[in-house]
């Protein structure tokens, strides 16, 4: 079974997020809000299963020396498409992910696994890898945003959630929110992994 | 005069108020990666300053003249991507040449200036806010230094705190995100400056 171990490392035990650190711009850029969140995920999950297929298809065909501008240019590439199919299709997520759109370029995540992983594993196994550590940054900015949308707003997926006398934290949607929380966050990855 | 005007409101603008580090959150992986050493810090910041600089102004005109009056604006982020790539290899041969010893002290993290966002943001950005070309420039030179700016400040408070007693789950990563936080949230005061 080791194609399961491949799908499942990227959720917690190799999370690109909180244990390798990871495409943090993105995760704390967007995460004021946890559909912001999901659009994020799934939008760079989309790329890195594509990128991935892509990339291990053609890896024996790419000299080793320009192999970094191949693979930008493959997921860029990719990340036009998904620009332009959110453009078209949910117009209100493209508009407040705004610039983290065309950043997804430069996730280090992408490119981290087209250099560690899908230039030496097979086509199948390279789609698993990207499809687990997409969902496994979906599933990090999600637990971030709804961490911060609940403190700093009392609200989850817009619902409000808390009692009307909660006060809402506004620091936590701001930037110093983001910093703090994912500090504290990273630091529980690293109690839980001592024990 | 006006002119003039416009230029330092600029500046402060891309400087404190709305830092590139600390308010975009973009280029946050050098941020945390090369702020533990002063002197690293101030090599990394010296050479964001130049590659925003000059990427900045390439993109501006890759933009203008050739995507375009060729209506192949969609093809952006891929453009301006590998016209960061070339100028950040430029950069890597130059120092290599001219500093080695700067070259072994930033390491692996030259490279890595192509995947810094804040580079292919500043370009994209540039564009988005409709510039002119003396404009994009100064928005390049100034994000950069505001880049360098907060990294300094980083790699001085860090270095102290490595004689700081901390709790074992804290060391690293995570006391870096919460001493950005605080320092995220000390720039927000910025954010009451009017003009």
């Amino acid at each position: 079974m080791a194609w399961l171990k491949e799908f499942t490392k990227g959720f917690i035990k190799e999370n690109p997020v909180f244990v390798m650190a990871l495409g943090l711009c993105p995760t704390l850029a967007v995460s004021s809000s946890v559909i912001n969140a999901i659009g994020m995920g799934l939008a760079a999950t989309f790329v890195l299963v594509f990128s991935n297929m892509f990339i291990s298809l053609i890896k024996n065909l790419i000299p080793s020396k320009i192999r970094i501008p191949a693979y930008i240019v493959v997921i860029a590439s990719f990340v036009t498409i998904v620009d332009m199919v959110m453009h078209a299709y949910l117009p209100a997520i493209h508009k407040s992910l705004g610039l983290f759109i065309p950043l997804i370029v430069v996730n280090c995540i992408i490119l981290g696994r087209a250099e560690a992983f899908a230039s030496k594993n097979n086509v199948f196994l390279s789609i698993l890898d990207g499809l687990g550590m997409g969902l496994g940054f979906t599933l990090a900015l999600v637990v971030i945003g709804s961490i911060r949308e609940i403190l700093g707003a009392g609200q989850f997926l817009g619902m409000n959630v808390l009692p009307a006398t909660y006060k809402p934290m506004l620091v936590a949607i701001l930037a110093p929110g983001a910093f703090i929380v994912m500090g504290l966050l990273m630091s529980l990855m690293n109690l839980t992994k001592k024990k | 005069m006006e002119f003039a005007g416009k230029i330092l409101f600029m500046a402060v603008m891309a400087i404190f108020v709305q830092n590139f580090v600390l308010m975009r959150f973009l280029g946050l992986c050098p941020y945390i990666g090369v702020s533990k050493k002063l002197d690293s810090a101030l090599g990394m910041g010296m050479a964001v300053i130049f590659v925003m600089t000059m990427a900045s102004t390439f993109t501006w005109l890759i933009q203008t003249y050739l995507l375009v009056p060729l209506h192949i604006e969609f093809l952006q982020t891929i453009a301006f991507i590998l016209t960061i790539a070339s100028l950040v290899q430029l950069v890597e041969m130059v120092i290599q040449k001219t500093a080695p010893a700067l070259y072994k002290s930033l390491g692996v993290f030259l490279p890595l200036i192509t995947t810094n966002c804040a580079v292919l943001g500043v370009a994209i950005l540039n564009i988005q806010s409709e510039y002119n070309f003396i404009f994009a420039i100064l928005n390049g030179l100034f994000a950069g230094i505001g880049f360098t700016l907060v990294l300094v400040l980083m790699a001085g408070i860090r270095e102290r705190l490595d004689r700081a007693e901390l709790p074992a789950s804290m060391k690293g990563m995570p006391i870096a995100m919460i001493v950005a936080g605080c320092m995220a949230l000390a720039f927000l005061g910025f954010s009451g400056l009017k003009f």
